[in-house]
């Protein structure tokens, strides 16, 4: 029988095992939308904004190891979601996007809401693809799905135009798929492996540093042995928090701008290092030249060939999927007669430890007057038990949340580290809250971000998710306002919140509850309040002190052991 | 460093803006670029000459071979290659200068195509250096229009670049 291309796009998507789709409806996709109306297999999200779809794909797919998908119409339809587009392809999300496009007769007429979707997207997905005929839709799709995650995953758009999607043709889904210029790589080189399990044997000072591809990539398991296995010290970066648990001894913090003192300092004056699913980028090592004055092996773990020596030099490259070369790194090291020097390890954790003074410049001083951002974070955690997915917007409250949720598994930690898209965490908290129905998911925000998409809070009413939103509402874009502080002479442009929606009714004008807390002492009440209500979203607004400022800090281009820490301390 | 990067991928509408668009958003410079299909329809073969440190080469190359539609990558510059580019000069050929510009012709191997009363157009195959001397070696006034292709390069001997 033949079926309508839109039907053909739908029974792919079900083909795919796809459960949610989020989107919004519009001229070019209507095929698609009627398509969609007349069965119910996979289930629509309707978001209030593209944008928002986009990420809470996104967040559905960080939260599980399933590819996230969306459809929205052409022209301002793709646009809106070109920032979501942007932000999964920086964090190396598999997603697959259909965007309508305006019939093919009239592409090049400047046709109303027609815009050059593949060529707007091309720098931000992994592929993209402008569909020409009604017979190419099944094979793409099955090609956009494999491409999404196999690899080093990423977004991929498919545009279809609107009449071909009203076009008929027999309906076959490929069993498989093959690009014959696209072949990523499985296993490591087995000679790289054993030069890089000499080189750690070897090791003196040793590091661990690991990120967000061992998330992507479900190799936490393989991660958690090998640091075990040799007793090293281990760091994650901001995206590879729960690659590794937080609450191991070996756990070193979080390195990088913002990280922890001694993750800094052991990552400069360590011997051998090994990068896993990491990419030593400029928030992570800071200035490149300082990071290089210090002479170290450097062996590198990568899907993703252009990742490697991209800014530093590597000694030992390993081109792989992570699981298969850490399981064959285990293998060979379990082998080996060889172990690490007692002495020269315990020499190397004392100075770790040395460098934990003041909590490695992860304390702050609580106070009885006013709210401490760190002290919500802290207490989130603790009322939690540490079992909630966290997601994050983009500013100081997600550093907060990077450095006081201790993260013990991967894919609980979901926020824009590459793009630093403001207006993530909320349409993100409602992927995870959908593939995660009873977890618990709280938003981690501040008044600057949340209303970058708050629009969603409608979104979660009609499909009645249950997310805590916790803003740390400082009356400041608090990142913007700290860097003025330190680098711009207090001169606060354009960084002070004026005339902010009172959150509490506009939390109830949408169906949901709202609070403000201002006491310190009532922030563990409202929490537990909160989080006892399993059926409600809560939006809770934390005033907090305007004037916290992000500590430990290595300042932009400065190297990362000439990090600063807090004067309070 | 001049690098002359040589290339096989996918014959179809966007792949060449990928190679160019990857090219203009990591702020890297395209000297000249041409492209045309293979024996094989599907496949064209573009060649790159590009200007780079080694450490910018290696992510050009890297970067290249991450594009789904490219199918095969090689830098000739870092072995045995052949290099040639294509000129069409047209130049004011009257009195003295017209069988200067022959002479010249001559010398460099050109071929002249066209002749009118007042022009030749020349034609000139060679290495790019080879097509600057000949520009050089006239007289500069009488040139009115030049239409080069840009390098295409091929390996020597058994350094062959196919699926």
């Amino acid at each position: 029988m033949e079926l309508t291309g839109a039907e053909i796009a739908i029974r792919c998507l079900q083909e795919e095992g796809v459960e949610y789709l989020f989107g919004y409806p519009g001229g070019a996709v209507l095929h698609i939308y009627d398509a969609l109306f007349q069965q119910e297999k996979v289930k629509h999200i309707l978001v209030r904004h593209e944008q928002a779809a986009i990420h809470a794909a996104d967040g559905y797919a960080r939260s599980s190891d399933q590819v996230g998908v969306a459809l929205v119409t052409s022209g301002p339809g793709i646009t809106n979601a070109v920032t979501g587009i942007a932000t999964a392809y920086m964090d190396s999300i598999p997603m697959v996007v259909i965007s309508g496009q305006v019939p093919s007769y009239a592409i090049g007429e400047d046709a109303f809401q027609e815009v050059d979707a593949v060529g707007i997207t091309r720098p931000c997905v992994k592929h993209n693809f402008l569909i020409k005929d009604v017979k190419d839709i099944a094979p793409t799709i099955k090609k956009a799905f494999y491409l999404a995650k196999s690899g080093r995953p990423g977004p991929v758009l498919v545009d279809i135009p609107k009449d071909i999607s009203n076009h008929k043709t027999e309906f076959v889904y490929p069993e498989s798929v093959s690009i014959r210029a696209y072949n990523p790589v499985g296993k490591g080189d087995s000679n790289q492996i054993k030069q890089a399990a000499q080189l750690l044997l070897e090791a003196k000072r040793p590091m661990i540093y690991a990120g967000g591809g061992v998330v992507l990539s479900g190799a936490a398991a393989q991660l958690t042995d090998l640091v075990r296995l040799l007793g090293y010290p281990c760091t994650n970066t901001l995206m590879g928090l729960g690659g590794f648990p937080a609450t191991d001894d070996h756990f070193v913090g979080m390195l990088g701008m913002h990280g922890t003192y001694e993750a800094n300092m052991a990552m400069q004056n360590c011997d051998v290092l090994v990068a896993i699913g990491a990419r030593f980028d400029d928030r992570v090592i800071g200035n490149v030249a300082h990071f290089a004055e210090l002479p170290r092996k450097i062996i590198h773990i990568d899907i993703d060939p252009s990742s490697i020596a991209k800014r530093v030099k590597v000694d030992v490259p390993i081109v792989g999927e992570l699981k298969p070369v850490l399981d064959e790194l285990l293998t060979v090291l379990r082998a080996s007669n060889k172990k690490p020097v007692a002495a020269d390890l315990a020499a190397w954790w004392k100075q770790i430890k040395e460098w934990n003074v003041k909590g490695g410049g992860l304390r702050y001083k609580n106070s009885s007057e006013v709210i401490k951002p760190q002290f919500v974070i802290e207490t989130l955690y603790k009322i939690t038990q540490g079992d909630a997915y966290v997601t994050s917007d983009v500013g100081q409250h997600q550093m907060w949340a990077a450095q006081y949720y201790k993260f013990d598994q991967p894919r609980r930690w979901i926020n824009s580290g590459g793009l630093g898209t403001m207006g993530f965490g909320l349409p993100a908290a409602m992927g995870v809250q959908l593939k995660h129905p009873d977890a618990t998911v709280a938003c981690v925000t501040g008044e600057g971000s949340i209303q970058m998409n708050i629009q969603e809070l409608s979104t979660c009413k009609q499909f009645h998710l249950p997310i805590k939103v916790l803003s740390l509402n400082n009356r400041y874009l608090g990142m913007v306002r700290q860097w003025q502080q330190f680098f711009h002479g207090d001169r606060y442009s354009e960084s002070y919140m004026d005339a902010l929606p009172d959150f509490v009714k506009l939390a109830e004008a949408y169906g949901h509850v709202g609070m403000r807390i201002v006491n310190p002492a009532d922030v563990e009440p409202a929490l537990r309040e909160a989080f006892a209500r399993k059926k409600d979203l809560v939006f809770m607004d934390f005033q907090t002190d305007p004037k916290e400022n992000v500590f430990p800090m290595v300042p932009g281009g400065k190297g990362l052991s000439e990090i600063v820490l807090s004067e309070d301390l | 460093m001049r690098h002359i990067i040589s290339l096989l991928m996918e014959n179809e509408a966007g792949a060449l803006s990928r190679v160019a668009g990857l090219f203009s958003a990591r702020g890297y410079n395209i000297e000249s670029l041409t492209v045309a299909p293979t024996e094989d329809a599907t496949l064209s073969r573009m060649t790159i000459v590009t200007h780079g440190s080694d450490a910018v080469i290696e992510q050009i190359t890297k970067q290249l071979n991450k594009l789904i539609d490219v199918a095969a990558v090689m830098d000739l510059s870092e072995g045995d290659h052949l290099e040639r580019e294509l000129m069409l000069v047209k130049v004011r050929a009257e009195g003295a200068a017209r069988d200067e510009l022959k002479r010249m012709a001559d010398i460099f191997r050109g071929r002249i195509l066209d002749v009118s009363s007042h022009t030749y157009t020349i034609e000139l195959t060679g290495t790019r250096s080879k097509l600057d001397s000949f520009l050089q070696s006239i007289d500069q006034n009488l040139i009115l229009e030049t239409v080069r292709t840009g390098a295409s390069g091929i390996g020597r001997g058994e350094r062959i670049l196919k699926l």
